[in-house]
């Protein structure tokens, strides 16, 4: 098996108190139906439960869904714990309502590309299935 | 095939010291390794397992939704305060149609997710049959070097035939709930060969005691003793999953059989889950007096020896340039008439057989 037939593993992560993960679960039959591992652990997690799981479960990709309004804290909290942990090489993406300076922002803080409301799922597999192409190259 | 410590390459080098300082990263990175056979996965197994055996292995089998993994998160909570490291590594079907997978066993353990003292790994199929992936053995084996005392094992659970387990772990408890049917329907699942442990779980739905009563009657039955108070004589008959026959090395499954408990639980208020635990310190204790944790171990020892003989036979076989060529060669005979697939089989494997070079 040489390393591009390899399956590219997915945290689909749901952080925060709000109460509901249908956008959250259609990402994450999206992503299945791409072809990719996801790893699918609920609702309500902590930046600690996700960078937990991230690193056990070796994911190439964390793909955090964030509607609260949080995403300023909660983007930059991940990646940190992430680096911290050593997995400073996982593509840390997501979605939810964020303002374009937002965007800018996190994006400056190394953090990949977010997509606004209503992308296309297939849109955001394209970007992973890039990303995971070009980082191989490196 | 020549595995050795000296063959690790720099990074894998690298990787090994720091699996052996416990980093959790390098254990993750290590089972990638494994599942994904990159190149030199076997060098690094070879060094890890290198120190011998400790962990306990439990598998966890039965239909979907029985709640095996609010089972293995209950256990996993038990051995935990017992002070021990808890290995899980939970097997979820790769989707025939995009080869991907939807891993979602974690959802039940979410309140074990930043123990550090736990390690949690999903694993999809990826086409494998049996109930595991094709490594998950070998990654339970990472998980034993790595330190844990105690792996609990879910196979995938969607009702195929999940004998692997057998060969995985030295206990099997199969979870059956009052809506996955009788008693019949888990003799003819092929359940009652491969269970230590019973446990109806969601008993706190009716029906369960009706299924807790058929069980115990078919045991009693498929043991030979319906009729009689004699205890139940359980062989499980491991060598019949295993590729080669054990013959002369395996001991005759001891006299003093065990009994197959029935139990039933309620994983999500805890109830029934001592004695579960119980169950399966039970089962400890009568395979070491046995001697069938030997046996078990020499049997399982055996199908991981033949499992990678063959993977690397086949793997040689197709990676050979003369075998490639006798194949090209070969459908051209069977396309004109000149031979039959036996025919090209064979110069096939005399060419195989014949050329015995290094092996890598
Ligand atoms: N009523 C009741 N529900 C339970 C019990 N144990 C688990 N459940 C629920 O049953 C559902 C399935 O539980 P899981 O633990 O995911 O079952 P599983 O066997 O691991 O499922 P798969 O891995 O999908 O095959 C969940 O909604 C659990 O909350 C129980 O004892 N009683
Ligand atoms: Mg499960």
């Amino acid at each position: 098996m040489t390393e591009s037939d390899q399956k590219i593993r997915v945290l689909v992560a749901k952080p925060g108190l709000d109460g509901h993960d249908r956008g959250a679960k259609v990402i994450a039959s999206a992503f299945r139906d791409a072809g990719f591992e996801v790893i699918y652990t609920g609702l309500h997690q902590t930046p600690e439960m996700i960078v937990s799981a991230a690193v056990q479960e070796d994911v190439d990709v964390v793909a955090m869904s964030v509607l609260s309004g949080a995403h300023m804290t909660l983007f930059p909290r991940v990646k940190k714990l992430l680096d911290e942990a050593g997995a400073d090489d996982v593509l840390l993406t997501g979605g939810g309502i964020i303002p374009e300076d937002d965007v800018a922002t996190l994006e400056a803080q190394g953090i990949g590309r977010l997509f606004g409301p209503g992308t296309a799922t297939t849109d955001a597999i394209a970007y992973i299935r890039e990303w995971y192409a070009s980082r191989e190259l490196v | 095939m020549h595995v050795s410590e000296n063959r690790l390459s720099v990074t894998h080098t690298r990787l090994l010291d720091q699996f052996r300082g416990g980093k959790p990263l390098a254990l993750a990175r290590a089972i990638s390794l494994v599942e994904n056979q990159r190149e030199g996965f076997q060098d690094f197994l070879h060094t890890v397992l290198a120190t011998g055996s400790r962990t306990r292995r439990i598998g966890f089998t039965g239909p979907p939704g029985a709640g095996k993994s609010s089972l293995v998160a209950e256990l996993a909570r038990a051995y935990r305060q017992a002070d021990e490291h808890v290995g899980i590594v939970a097997v979820d079907p790769t989707s025939p149609y995009s080869g991907g997978a939807l891993l979602g066993d974690r959802i039940r353990m979410n309140e074990l997710a930043t123990d550090p003292g736990i390690f949690i790994r999903s694993m999809a199929t990826r086409g494998s049959l049996g109930g595991l992936a094709a490594t998950t053995k070998e990654v339970i084996d990472l998980m034993d070097a790595f330190g844990f005392e105690r792996v609990l094992v879910e196979t995938v659970g969607v009702g195929q035939t999940e004998l692997e387990i057998t060969a995985a772990a030295d206990t099997v408890v199969v979870v059956l709930v009052p809506e996955s049917g009788d008693a019949i329907q888990a003799m003819k699942a092929g359940l009652m060969e491969i269970a230590d442990v019973f446990v109806i779980n969601k008993a706190d739905r009716p029906g369960a005691d009706r299924l807790l009563r058929e069980i115990r009657q078919a045991i009693h039955l498929r043991t030979g003793h319906a009729l009689s108070d004699v205890p139940a004589h359980h062989g499980v008959d491991l060598s019949r999953m295993m590729k080669k026959e054990a013959t002369e090395d395996a001991p005759a499954p001891h006299e003093g059989g065990w009994q197959i408990p029935v139990l039933k639980t309620t994983a999500q208020t805890g109830e029934g889950v001592p004695e579960l635990l119980a169950a399966i310190v039970d089962h400890r204790t009568w395979l070491e007096e046995s001697g069938e944790l030997v046996r078990r171990r020499r049997l399982r020892a055996r199908g991981r020896v033949s499992d990678v003989v063959d993977r690397e036979l086949h793997r040689l076989a197709w990676a050979s340039p003369e075998v490639q060529d006798r194949m090209a060669r070969g459908l051209d005979d069977i396309q004109e008439g000149r031979g039959t697939p036996y025919s090209v089989a064979d110069t096939i494997l005399r060419a195989l057989l014949k050329d015995r070079g290094p092996l890598r």
